[in-house]
């Protein structure tokens, strides 16, 4: 059974007043890695959070694999900040592997491959929440590869860490595409984003401003608010 | 001076029937912290994880009742187990097990709404993570309640605190039976009214070490668990 | 948590135990207790039957209330009229005299109203009036209450009614009276047992004792089976028929603090 794909239709998210989130159309498919793109504010977080199913949307519809169940099956999130379990690190692991429906039998040998597949199998014993912020991501990385997840959303997770994690992490998340993950991630970094995107959308104010594969994107931006982003400009408002 | 020094010589002395009375009110308000936190901290961890009509109040009442008159509980309880009360038939008052329920009644609210607060705060913060993996209901409660145990334990020692300190329930429910139903804080009582303040004193002194030496390993056990679970 | 439940489990285990002996519950009196004379009863009393006895000291008035609510099995008091009106309503079944002692009148050393050395009570009372001395009444409807308000009776005074500022009414117990009258330097009226017994009495002097008017009669009656069918009536009749048996006379008779009697038993008499 898998969630995908993720389909939204005309999706508005609106906190009173102020629409975070305003008809976005997009399908989310198995394939390369789509980035998610844009200047603070612009609605990135909001959008994978409705995707992965934590938020509601006001209006419109958001189909996983046809279904609008919002329990996640086979998707997981990384967030930019990830929250420990006062548990160990293997602590932490063996829970998302329970909550996984991962069989009991098969919990210590599964947390052994993930604690060795992320690096982290000498800190198996530490307690979780007095890692370093890299090893706090690789752990929620692990927690998330629990799932056997085929679509990853991953917020930002690098936005805090320094550079040797970042391409820690980075390995990690090609790893994963090439296991045939789907990735969706939120990123600030241009050069991650050449790096490992296979598509972009570029998200304004709530709005898609452009959907088009990473190759299109880069070298011929529609919008001229997506042109200033790739130069690198402040986007401000209008 | 004089009532200090004899006090001391009496908690030295090592007096079987003193420390009868200590034994009994260990097992009494440990027993009532045991059946208080049965029912306090599910219920606290219930009302931070779940939203109803009336919750609000519901807060407010409980927050409200950490503040119970011991007296008043202790009332309340003889009214409920008297002979010629609803539960008479029991035949509970004036035994041990009466005085459990009352200093239980009068905790129960500070370990429901302490681990409310506690458990909504830690809620806030790790309800991303839990919804992303999935977890249902009845295993959330459950996490929060295990994850947050370094400080429910401070929790139930806020409560064991209060049973151990008060003398207006137990003396009500239990009648203060010279070696059946006599705790320490009833038995200060009665000192004092003989006028036997160094006795009052020396258990008064007990009184405070015990609950002293509660907290201090609590304190050394925090220390240590927040080393080792972070 | 697991600790709690062990708790739990050994309190259960040591309180059921319990529930299963021979043993009544008696209603009496802060005197009788705070006396000692239970410590000396009970003890010749369980050897005797190995029946256990929890005693529930509280004034005479609300030992009456606690039987009349069937959580006693026997009641030990000293409030005739009291008593006689506990019987009429049919809670008790039937009253017997077991012991006497008698009424001191207890003031601070420096004695205000001048009272010390007389043996009329009524007098005192009045000089008390007069003087405004302090007084220190139990308030608490115990049979030693009973006795001091209806002493003021005889005198031709009611300063609780009179809200006199120098009478207070602290609705507590013997030995607390007493500790409550040594801080005000205040007169109060005690029963010679718990006086004796009294560990606090630095400062405090007899002023006035052996008025025949003083006499404190004690008696114990069986609460009534028909109105409380849970009142263990076997065992508790055989406290009071122990209580009146010349053995049991004796062992009152034999209860001494520091070579003084303090209750002289009269059953039968």
């Amino acid at each position: 059974m898998s969630d995908l794909p993720v389909t939204l239709t005309k999706v508005t998210y609106a906190i009173g007043e102020t629409s975070i989130l305003r008809d976005v159309d997009l399908v989310v498919r198995a394939g390369a890695p789509t980035f998610v793109v844009g200047p603070n504010g612009s609605g990135k977080s909001t959008l994978l959070r409705l995707i992965m199913g934590l938020m509601t949307p006001t209006a419109g519809t958001i189909e996983w694999a046809g279904a609008c169940d919002p329990a996640p099956r086979r998707r997981a999130m990384v967030f930019q900040h990830p929250v420990m379990l006062r548990r160990s690190v293997a602590g932490n692991l063996l829970y998302a592997l329970e909550q996984a429906g991962v069989e009991k039998s098969l919990r210590d040998r599964r947390c052994g491959e993930l604690l060795q597949k992320v690096g982290l199998a000498d800190l198996a014993d530490r307690p979780a929440r007095r890692l370093s912020g890299g090893e706090r991501q690789k752990l929620a990385f692990a927690r998330a590869l629990a799932r056997s997840p085929d679509l990853l959303i991953l917020d930002e997770p690098t936005a805090s860490l320094d550079p040797s994690a970042t391409l820690a992490l980075e390995r990690l998340i090609a790893q994963a595409v090439s296991d045939g993950i789907k990735i969706l991630m939120a990123s600030h970094d241009l050069g991650q984003m050449r790096r490992l995107a296979g598509d972009v959308v570029f998200l304004h104010r709530g709005r898609i401003l452009e959907s088009a594969s990473a190759k299109d994107f880069f070298e011929q931006p529609v919008s001229a608010q997506a042109s200033a982003f790739l130069r690198g400009d402040l986007i401000l408002e209008d | 001076m004089n009532e200090g020094s004899s006090a001391l010589a009496l908690v030295l002395s090592g007096d079987p029937a003193l420390y009868a009375i200590v034994r009994l009110s260990l097992v009494v308000s440990l027993s009532a912290v045991g059946l208080a936190a049965l029912v306090g901290l599910p219920l606290g961890g219930l009302i931070a994880l779940t939203r109803f009509p009336g919750r609000a109040g519901v807060i407010v009442l409980l927050n409200a009742f950490m503040g119970l008159p011991p007296v008043v509980v202790g009332l309340a309880v003889f009214l409920l187990l008297s002979r010629s009360g609803p539960l008479g038939s029991w035949g509970l008052l004036f035994t041990p097990t009466a005085m459990v329920i009352a200093q239980a009644v009068l905790i129960m609210p500070i370990i429901a709404a302490l681990t409310r607060q506690t458990v909504e705060d830690y809620w806030s913060e790790v309800r991303d993570e839990l919804n992303a993996m999935g977890v249902g209901p009845l295993h959330r409660l459950m996490t929060l309640l295990y994850d947050a145990r370094i400080a429910l334990v401070t929790v139930l020692l806020a409560g064991f605190g209060r049973a151990a300190a008060e003398v207006g329930a137990v003396m009500i429910v239990g009648g203060n039976i010279n070696g059946f139903t006599r705790v320490m804080t009833t038995a200060i009582a009665l000192e004092t009214s003989k006028g036997d303040l160094p006795l009052a004193m020396g258990l008064g002194l007990i009184l405070m070490i015990i609950v002293f030496a509660i907290n201090a390993s609590a304190w050394a056990l925090r220390l240590y668990a927040e080393r080792r679970i972070g | 948590m697991r600790l709690l439940f062990s708790a739990l489990t050994i309190a259960c285990l040591t309180f059921g135990a319990q529930a299963q002996d021979k043993i009544i519950t008696i209603a009496s009196t802060t005197s009788t207790q705070d006396s000692g004379l239970f410590n000396h009863l009970l003890p010749a009393f369980k050897a005797k039957t190995g029946i256990d006895v929890k005693v529930i000291a509280q004034g005479t008035g609300q030992a009456l209330d606690t039987a009349r609510r069937g959580d006693a099995d026997v009641v030990f008091v000293h409030a005739k009229s009291a008593e006689e009106k506990f019987l009429a309503e049919g809670f008790g079944v039937k009253r017997f005299d077991v012991m006497y002692n008698d009424f001191v009148l207890i003031g601070a050393a420096a004695d205000p109203a001048g009272l010390k050395g007389s043996k009329d009570i009524v007098a005192s009372l009045k000089t008390i009036q007069a003087k405004a001395a302090p007084f220190v009444s139990r308030g608490d409807k115990s049979g030693t209450h009973a006795a001091e308000l209806a002493l003021w009776k005889d005198a031709g005074l009611d300063p609780a009614a009179a809200k006199a500022d120098w009478y207070k009414e602290i609705g507590q117990g013997m030995g607390a009276a007493l500790n409550t009258s040594k801080a005000m330097g205040a007169y109060v009226l005690s029963d010679r047992g718990t006086w004796i017994s009294f560990k606090g009495k630095d400062g405090l002097i007899i002023a006035v004792e052996g008025d025949t008017k003083l006499f404190n009669q004690y008696g114990v009656m069986l609460v009534n089976p028909a109105k409380h069918p849970h009142v263990k009536a076997d065992l508790g009749q055989a406290f009071v028929d122990y209580v009146l048996s010349a053995e049991g006379q004796k062992v009152i008779a034999d209860y001494k603090i520091e070579g003084q009697q303090l209750f002289f038993p009269n059953a039968g008499k």
